[in-house]
C-alpha cells in the first residue's frame, strides 16, 4: 500500500486500486492464508498480499493452477484459518471441479473461513472470453456477492469472511475489470494486530461419497438460511422515489452507469434504483417488494442477463407479474459486453423518450471525417527484445520450409499474440490453459485417419506447470505423433512476471526449489532438445530436424529469459545496435521492420531505410541476424 | 482553483509502457488528498505490448462517479502520443475539450509492416486542433531526451498540464507526491523534467 493517507478526514481514507481495496479488507478480516494462480484482472490481489505476508504472519503462494490454489485455501480454512483464493473467470472454470464438491462438505467446525474472489473481464479486455462467473454460484451451491464500487469492495470482502465463518461454507466475491483495475478513495477499517493463526489438527471435513445426496440437501438448506440474511442485507440498497413507475435494478458497474445516465437525463428524482449486491442466493422478496409499484423495471448488468432472469423468476406468479422487465432479453441493453454509461443512457432513452444532447451534429460530422481518414489501429505485439519474436520467426521459417503443411496449436500467454495480425499467425487452434498439448495429442492420432501433417503444440513455462503436464503424459502414454515446444522465459509474463515453479523463488521472494522443465521432460522418457530462440538458424534447424522424425512425442525447450525480467534485474543494454545506412537496401528489402517487426525498429519515411529507436531498443541484437545484407550491426557495450 | 465542470473528466492516454498510468495515479492521489471525490478507470492487461492505453479520471466535489466517461464528455485529454489524442477525441471529444499532446510519435506495428500509413504531422495536428477548443503540443520526449532520460517524457507532459493551469493541483503538491513515491535518487531529474514541462506552457 504505497498510496498516501488523507490529511484531514476522521476516518482514514486512502486512494486504492480495486484489488488493493480487496486486499485491505482481507487484511482487516485477519486473512492467514492466500493462494492463487495469476490471471488478469485478479493478479494484484495475491501480489499485494505477498508484499505484506511476512509482517502479517501469513502464508501467500502462487500455486500451479487455480484448482490447486483453491484446494490449499480450503484445507487452511478447514484447519480453522481465514483463507483467500483469487482468480480470473477462466481460472474459476479450472477450480470448479473441486469447488462444486467443497460447497457440499462445507468447511468443518474449526471456525475457519474461505473467500473465493473471481474477477471477470467483461469485454474480454485481457482474456480469451468474457464468461460470466455469476452463473457459477448457482451451479456450485455457493453464496456470491458483488461490490458496486472500490470503497464497497473493502467492506464487502470483510463481510464475506464473516459470512463464510458463520455458515461454514466458502463465499464467492465477484469482481470485474472496472472494479479490480479501477481506483478510488477507500475508507479504512481497523487492522487487527498481526498474529500467526492457529491451525487445528483435529479438523475433519471428509465427505463420504455415498452421502453426496445428503450433503446436497444440507447445502441447499444452508443457502435457504443465507437467502434470508441477504433479504435484509445492508449491501442491497434502494435510492430515489419509493413509488416510481420505472425501477432500475443494477448490479456491479451497472449502478454507477445507471446513476450517471439518470443524472444526464435529469431523471434521478423520477426513477427508483435498487442496487443488488447479493447475487446468490437471490433476495426474491426484496425484489418483489420494490417491484410492487413499478410498471417497468430496467436491469443494468454486464455480459449475460443473469439478474434479469432471476428478477423475472422472482416476479412470476406474484401480483407484480405484469411488470415489464426490460434489459438484455428485451433488447434494451445489448447482450454480452460491459455495461457503460452510454449503454445505460441508450436504454433509458428508449424507455422514457428523453434524449441526451451530446456534441453538435457539425462536430460529430467533422469527427467522422477526420477519424475515417486518419485513425489507424495500434495492434498488440511482443515487446522489443522478446524471446517469442525469435521463436515464432524460427517456427515460421521451419513451416515455410515444410511447404506450409504444419498444424500448430497454441496456448495462453504472451506468445498468444501470434494470432494477431502483427504476430506470425501460425496458430491454427487456440483455447484454454494447457489446451495446446491436449489438442495436439488428439491431432497426433490423426495419422490413423489419413492425416499427414506434422503437429506442433506451443506453451509457455508457467502454462506448462499449470495444465500442460497431464496432457503431455497422456500424449506420451498414447504414443501421439507431435512436437511440443515449451517457450521457457522464466516468468508468468503476460500477467505481470509472477513467480512459478520453474523460476527458483516463490511469491514472497524467498528461494524455492526450481523445477527444471528439461529434466522433467527427460524423466518422461522422450527426446528433449534445447535451443536459444535468438539463435534463429539453430532453432529453425532444430524444428526441421524434429519435424523430419515424424513419430512419437518430441520436445523442444526454447530457453531465454523474458526481456522485461532481464532488464529489471540487470538494468543494462548488452549491445548498441546500429543500422549501416550504406548497406541497408530500404524498402526493396524491409525484412527487419516489415517482417520481423520489432517495435524498436524504424523506417525512414523518405528513404525507406531502417533505423533503431534508441529509447525502445533493449540492445538484444537479434535483428542483426534477420538482416540479409548484414546492415544491422551490433556493438558490445562496455560493462 | 475550482473545476470548470462537475464532474470534470480527464483522460491520460498513450502507448503501453509510456507511463500514462503513473501520472494518472499521481494526479489522482493529489486530488484525493485535496478533498475531491475521484475514480480512475483503466485497463492495463496490454500495458507493455504496444497497445493503446488510457486512464479515465472522474473528478468531483460532490460524489464518486463511476470509472467510465460517457461518450463525448471529456474536459481534458493529456496524451503521450498524438495519434492516441485523436483516438480519444474520436470517443470522448466535444467542442469544449482541451488537449495536451506530446509531439513524439510511436509507429503502430501495422505501419512498420506496411499495412497502414501514419498520418503526416501536419494533418494530424490540424485534425487535433480542429476537434479541440484548445490544443497544446509539447515536445515532451525531445525535452526528456535532452535531459538524458526519455523515460521522463511523462513527467515533462505533467509539467505542461501544471503550466496550463486547468487542474486544481500545484507544482509543490506534485513534488510532495514524488518525494513519497519516487526513489530519492531520481527526484532531481524528475523535478527538472517537471520544470521544463511547465516552461513550455508558461
Amino acid at each position: 500500500m504505497s498510496d498516501q493517507k488523507s490529511k484531514t478526514a476522521e476516518i482514514e481514507k486512502v486512494f486504492l486500486l480495486g484489488n488493493e481495496a480487496l486486499v485491505r479488507g482481507a487484511l482487516e478480516a485477519g486473512v492467514n492464508f492466500a493462494s492463487a494462480y495469476p490471471g488478469t484482472p485478479s493478479s494484484e490481489i495475491i501480489e499485494r498480499l505477498s508484499r505484506v505476508a511476512k509482517e502479517r504472519g501469513m502464508h501467500v503462494e502462487w500455486s500451479s493452477n487455480e484448482k490447486v490454489a483453491c484446494e490449499g485455501a480450503t484445507a487452511a480454512a478447514v484447519a480453522g484459518l481465514n483463507s483467500l483464493s483469487a482468480m480470473k473467470n477462466a481460472g474459476l472454470a479450472v477450480a470448479l471441479d473441486f469447488l462444486t464438491h467443497a460447497s457440499l462438505t462445507g468447511l468443518g467446525d474449526q471456525g475457519g473461513s474461505l473467500v473465493v474472489v473471481v474477477c471477470d473481464d467483461p469485454d474480454a479486455h485481457s482474456s480469451g472470453d468474457e464468461t460470466d462467473s455469476r452463473w457459477q454460484a448457482r451451479f456450485a451451491y455457493a453464496p456470491m456477492l458483488e461490490p458496486t464500487s472500490v470503497n464497497e469492495a473493502r467492506e464487502m470482502i470483510r463481510y464475506c469472511f464473516d459470512l463464510s465463518r458463520e455458515y461454514g461454507c466458502y463465499v464467492f466475491l465477484r469482481s470485474y475489470t472496472r472494479l479490480s483495475h479501477g481506483s478510488s478513495i477507500v475508507e479504512l477499517g481497523p487492522l487487527p494486530e498481526a498474529t500467526v493463526g492457529q491451525a487445528h489438527p483435529d479438523c475433519n471435513a471428509a465427505i463420504n461419497p455415498y452421502l453426496g445426496k445428503v450433503h446436497h440437501q444440507l447445502a441447499l438448506e444452508r443457502l435457504d438460511k443465507i437467502k434470508e440474511v441477504f433479504e435484509a442485507s445492508k449491501f442491497n440498497q434502494h435510492f430515489g422515489p419509493e413509488d416510481a413507475e420505472l425501477l432500475v435494478i443494477a448490479s456491479g458497474n451497472g449502478l454507477s452507469c445507471g446513476q450517471e445516465a439518470l443524472g444526464m437525463l435529469g431523471l434521478q428524482d423520477q426513477v427508483g434504483v435498487l442496487k443488488l449486491a447479493t447475487l446468490w442466493p437471490f433476495p426474491l422478496d426484496l425484489v418483489r417488494k420494490h417491484a410492487k409499484t413499478a410498471k417497468q423495471i430496467l436491469i443494468l448488468e454486464e455480459v449475460d442477463p443473469v439478474v434479469e432472469v432471476l428478477v423475472k423468476d422472482a416476479l412470476n406468479g406474484t401480483e407484480a407479474a405484469q411488470v415489464q422487465v426490460l434489459g438484455k432479453e428485451s433488447g434494451h441493453v445489448p447482450m454480452g459486453g460491459e455495461i457503460t454509461p452510454d449503454r445505460a443512457l441508450d436504454a433509458l432513452s428508449k424507455i422514457t423518450g428523453k434524449a441526451y444532447q451530446g456534441p453538435s451534429e457539425a462536430y460529430q460530422a467533422k469527427l467522422r471525417e477526420v477519424t475515417d481518414d486518419l485513425l489507424i489501429s495500434r495492434g498488440l505485439t511482443w515487446c522489443p527484445g522478446c524471446p517469442h519474436r525469435g521463436s515464432f520467426w524460427a517456427l515460421d521459417n521451419a513451416i515455410k520450409a515444410e511447404g506450409g503443411e504444419v498444424f500448430v496449436t497454441g496456448d495462453i500467454g504472451c506468445y498468444t499474440l501470434d494470432v494477431f495480425p502483427e504476430g506470425k499467425c501460425q496458430m491454427n487452434m487456440l483455447h484454454a490453459m494447457g489446451s495446446s498439448i491436449g489438442l495436439s495429442a488428439g491431432l497426433g492420432q490423426m495419422h490413423k485417419f489419413g492425416w499427414d501433417k506434422p503437429v506442433v503444440s506451443i506453451c509457455g513455462d508457467s502454462t506448462f506447470f499449470h495444465a500442460v503436464l497431464p496432457g503431455l503424459v497422456s500424449a506420451i502414454y498414447n504414443q501421439s505423433n507431435l512436437i511440443h515446444v515449451v517457450l521457457d522465459n522464466d516468468a508468468t509474463a503476460m500477467t505481470g512476471f509472477q513467480a512459478h515453479a520453474g523460476v527458483g523463488y516463490n511469491a514472497v521472494g524467498d528461494d524455492a526449489p526450481r523445477i527444471d522443465v528439461v529434466k522433467l521432460c527427460e524423466a518422461l522418457g522422450v527426446p528433449v532438445t534445447v535451443a536459444d530462440p535468438f539463435d534463429l538458424r539453430g532453432t529453425t534447424k532444430a524444428l526441421r530436424g524434429l519435424m523430419a522424425q515424424k513419430e512419437g512425442v518430441r520436445i523442444l525447450v526454447l530457453r531465454r529469459t523474458c526481456e522485461l525480467v532481464r532488464m529489471k534485474a540487470q538494468k543494462t543494454k548488452p549491445h548498441k545496435v546500429v543500422v549501416n545506412q550504406d548497406k541497408c537496401k530500404g524498402e526493396e528489402c524491409g525484412t527487419c521492420y516489415s517482417k520481423f517487426r520489432c517495435p524498436a525498429l524504424l523506417k525512414d519515411p523518405e528513404t525507406g531505410k531502417a533505423g533503431i529507436r534508441e529509447d525502445a531498443c533493449p540492445g538484444c541484437g537479434v535483428c542483426a541476424s534477420v538482416c540479409p545484407f548484414k546492415a544491422i550491426e551490433i556493438q558490445e557495450v562496455a560493462k | 482553483m475550482s473545476l470548470a465542470t462537475d464532474p470534470y473528466n480527464l483522460i491520460v492516454c498513450g502507448v503501453g509502457g509510456q507511463g500514462n498510468i503513473l501520472i494518472a495515479r499521481l494526479i489522482g492521489r493529489i486530488l484525493a488528498n485535496n478533498g475531491y471525490y475521484l475514480a480512475i478507470g483503466e485497463t492495463f492487461g496490454a500495458a507493455q505490448r504496444g497497445g493503446s492505453v488510457f486512464s479515465s479520471l472522474r473528478i468531483s466535489k460532490t460524489r464518486t462517479y463511476g470509472p467510465l466517461i460517457p461518450k463525448g464528455v471529456a474536459n481534458l485529454i493529456v496524451s503521450l502520443e498524438p495519434l492516441e489524442t485523436l483516438r480519444m477525441l474520436s470517443n470522448f471529444g466535444n467542442e469544449k475539450v482541451v488537449t495536451i499532446s506530446n509531439t513524439q510519435t510511436t509507429m503502430p506495428v501495422g505501419v512498420l509492416a506496411g499495412r497502414n500509413e501514419y498520418p503526416s504531422d501536419q494533418k494530424l495536428r490540424a485534425a487535433i486542433e480542429g476537434l479541440s477548443q484548445k490544443a497544446l503540443f509539447v515536445p515532451a520526449t525531445d525535452i526528456a531526451v535532452e535531459l538524458g532520460a526519455p523515460i521522463v517524457s511523462n513527467i515533462v507532459l505533467l509539467g505542461a498540464v501544471l503550466g496550463a493551469k486547468l487542474l486544481p493541483i500545484s507544482e509543490e503538491e506534485v513534488k510532495e507526491d514524488m518525494r513519497s513515491t519516487f526513489p530519492a535518487g531520481k527526484l532531481e531529474l524528475n523535478y527538472q523534467a517537471l520544470q521544463r514541462g511547465i516552461d513550455t506552457v508558461a
